[in-house]
């Protein structure tokens, strides 16, 4: 039995100009995670003309298009919801541009533009895009396991001293080529886009713990042989013949 | 028009028609691209000198391009021959073949790729340029939507000059895109797919939408009023003079009859009566295997072609309720690598039937299903796919490859 909020609200923040490769995938995934467990759950989107309630037990923030990161970014700075979120613990995850945004300063449209400074990083541009399968050995302070995505962007990101990188990769690009993504307190940045959550079950798991406040050891195990079967393949497809 | 070719265009020309029927007989495709790409390396103008002096259209967008310019084409005909790449070959080399191969033709119907609509512009000097919608597709190859739209109306506005443009009224980006075209023909054909263009694309404001109406209160970039439209009820078209037009197509869906409509309007632009074009679209009942029916151990299976998000939730509106659903996903070069735009997909329409996965990438559909809590069935290929449905109708959905992959099991079925 868990002990948790009746309903979990998670909030989708600013679909409107973050939402590219199946960004809702991740929504989907915790939803369907919890569920499984008893756990009911309000998702809510929250357009980037209104206010982010400060209420919620978990936020997500996806990918897109460098104008529309940039707005994102400034609506974020502007409603200050999103780090008072992350000061008082609440889970976020964020991909690709909302990543970047979640860090010290981005680059969009050859401009460098403040972040949140809620994760100790920066990024700038690659000289190429990154494009392609991701994979790597997770964080053992996370205790996700491998994990595997597709990444696409040309953002490269240097991590501070006060997050860690959520895997050092074993094949695609991440952050730089060596490591992927970052941590810190209950924050996690990715450049997994998309559905990163329904290829890696165990970090959608420690996003949920985290939000309704148990140890992810302690959420009840799921069937999970098709997602397991699906990180099996991509696993296999990057092995050299 | 063969007359007048110089004859370094007829060698040219004479070479891909023997190109294209090599690569047919030897079984290696429909040979329309690699007899294209012969022509043209031996005469590089020869898409310009095979248009030259016959009446085009050319039709582009995400979705739905192919039936328009079948659509087009049975309703042209009315007035004479038409050129037309029949097989979906929609890049220059494509249109080479297809000019090539109807020499006699006074009219071209070419289906257009979103990216070559500039070059097309150029070469074939079309009459008539249709523009259906613009959604997100294969992003990990392709250019996002916007900046796509963006090309297109720069494009539009350098060189459509004699042009008249055939635009969707409901797609925000097409308006944007055609509103900088003098002569614009707007015809109200829907939109499945709204979430690429919450934004204006002329300023970044947010779109307000109330039903089928949309507008920039930042900018005034708002619906055109359409000239032509999909009726209400039953199947029909509304013409410019408010008349109805019956239809009875062969094809399912809304949005065939918005391809319909698209199609009248295209074709009174070349003085033929919607009431003499509409008929004539019945005589479509597949196009290049789209929407076509086989039939193997008693199973009647009907094939739907969908390439990106909003042409699996077109297809999802399309099929009969009831019948079991194949659905089948590759993720190989020309369908893009990434599979992720399935979680853009809502699947929870299909609970409750029967549904089977298959192709490539079915695990990953396998995945999706569980995540909207839809149940579903594994199969390793479309024989497995048949095996584990019972005897009697059977929808099919697939993704460009998975498509071809099934269309080849029933001997490339047109
Ligand atoms: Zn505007």
């Amino acid at each position: 039995m868990i002990v948790a909020p009746s309903t979990l609200r998670i909030i989708w923040l600013y679909p409107d100009l973050l939402s590219t490769y199946g960004d809702r995938g991740n929504l989907l995934v915790l939803a369907h995670r919890a569920r499984a467990r008893g756990v009911e759950v309000e998702p809510m989107q929250i357009r980037s003309d209104q206010h982010i309630p400060q209420s919620a037990d978990m936020y997500l923030i996806g990918g897109g298009e460098d104008g529309p990161q940039a707005v994102a970014a400034e609506r974020l700075l502007d409603d200050g919801t999103l780090a008072r979120a992350a000061d008082d613990g609440r889970p976020i995850l964020a991909v690709c541009a909302g990543y970047q945004i979640l860090g010290e300063s981005f680059y969009a449209n050859d401009r460098c533009h403040p972040g949140l400074g809620i994760l100790d990083l920066r990024s700038d541009r690659g000289e190429s895009r990154a494009v392609g399968e991701l994979s790597g050995e997770g964080h053992p302070g996370l205790g996700v396991g491998s994990i595997t995505g597709f990444e696409n962007h040309g953002g490269r990101t240097r991590l501070g001293e006060a997050v860690q990188p959520l895997a050092h990769v074993s094949a695609g690009t991440g952050n730089d080529g060596v490591a992927e993504g970052a941590w810190a307190g209950h924050v996690i940045g990715t450049y997994m886009h998309g559905p990163a959550l329904a290829r890696n079950p165990r970090l959608a798991d420690v996003l949920l713990a985290w939000a309704v406040g148990v140890d992810p050891a302690g959420l009840p195990p799921l069937d999970d042989t098709w997602p397991e079967r699906l990180r099996s393949e991509r696993f296999a497809a990057l092995a050299p013949e | 028009m063969s007359a007048n070719l110089p004859a370094r265009a007829k060698f040219a020309t004479a070479l891909l028609r023997t190109a294209a029927v090599m690569s047919r007989a030897t079984g290696r495709g429909d040979g329309s691209v690699i007899g294209g790409r012969v022509g043209l390396i031996v005469e590089p103008r020869l898409l310009e000198l095979l248009a030259d002096g016959r009446h085009v259209v050319l039709v582009s967008g995400t979705n739905g391009k192919t039936t328009t310019t079948r659509f087009a084409t049975a309703a042209l005909e009315a007035n004479g021959k038409v050129a037309t790449n029949s097989y979906g070959a929609n890049m220059p080399t494509g249109h080479a073949t297809a000019l090539a191969k109807s020499l006699r033709a006074t009219y071209a119907a070419l289906e257009c790729d979103e990216h070559y609509l500039g070059q097309l512009l150029d070469a074939a000097h079309p009459k008539v340029v249709a523009l259906l919608n613009l959604s997100r597709d294969q992003l990990d190859r392709a250019m996002e939507v916007t900046a796509l739209a963006a090309k297109w109306r720069q494009t539009l506005q350098a060189q459509a000059g004699h042009t008249t443009v055939v635009a969707n009224a409901d797609d925000p980006l097409v308006v944007w895109a055609a509103s900088v075209c003098e002569r614009v023909v707007w015809v109200a054909a829907g939109q499945s797919w709204t979430a690429d263009s919450a934004i204006c694309p002329n300023c970044g404001n947010h779109l307000d939408r109330f039903g089928e109406f949309w507008r920039c209160t930042n900018c005034g970039l708002n619906r055109p009023s359409p000239q032509w439209s999909v009726a209400q009820t039953g199947e029909a078209v509304v013409g410019p003079d408010g008349r109805r037009y019956d239809l009875d197509l062969q094809l399912p869906g809304r949005v065939n009859r918005a391809n319909a409509a698209t199609a009248l309007a295209i074709a009174s632009l070349f003085g033929v009566e919607p009431a003499q074009a509409a008929p004539r679209l019945s005589q479509v009942t597949s196009v290049a295997g789209r929407y076509a029916k086989v039939e193997r151990d008693g199973r009647r299976l009907r094939l739907l072609l969908a390439k990106n998000p909003a042409g699996w939730l077109e297809s999802f509106d399309m099929i009969e309720q009831g019948p079991p659903v194949v659905l089948s996903l590759n993720a190989r070069q020309v369908d893009g690598f990434d599979t992720s735009w399935i979680y853009d997909v809502d699947f929870t329409s299909l609970a409750g039937r029967k549904v089977v996965v298959t192709g490539d990438r079915r695990t990953d559909l396998a995945v999706r299903l569980e995540v909207d809590g839809v149940d579903f069935v594994v199969a390793e290929d479309i024989g497995g796919a048949i095996a584990a449905v019972a005897p009697g109708p059977v929808e099919v959905v697939a993704n460009y490859t998975a498509f071809q992959d099934i269309r080849a099991e029933f001997n490339r079925v047109n």
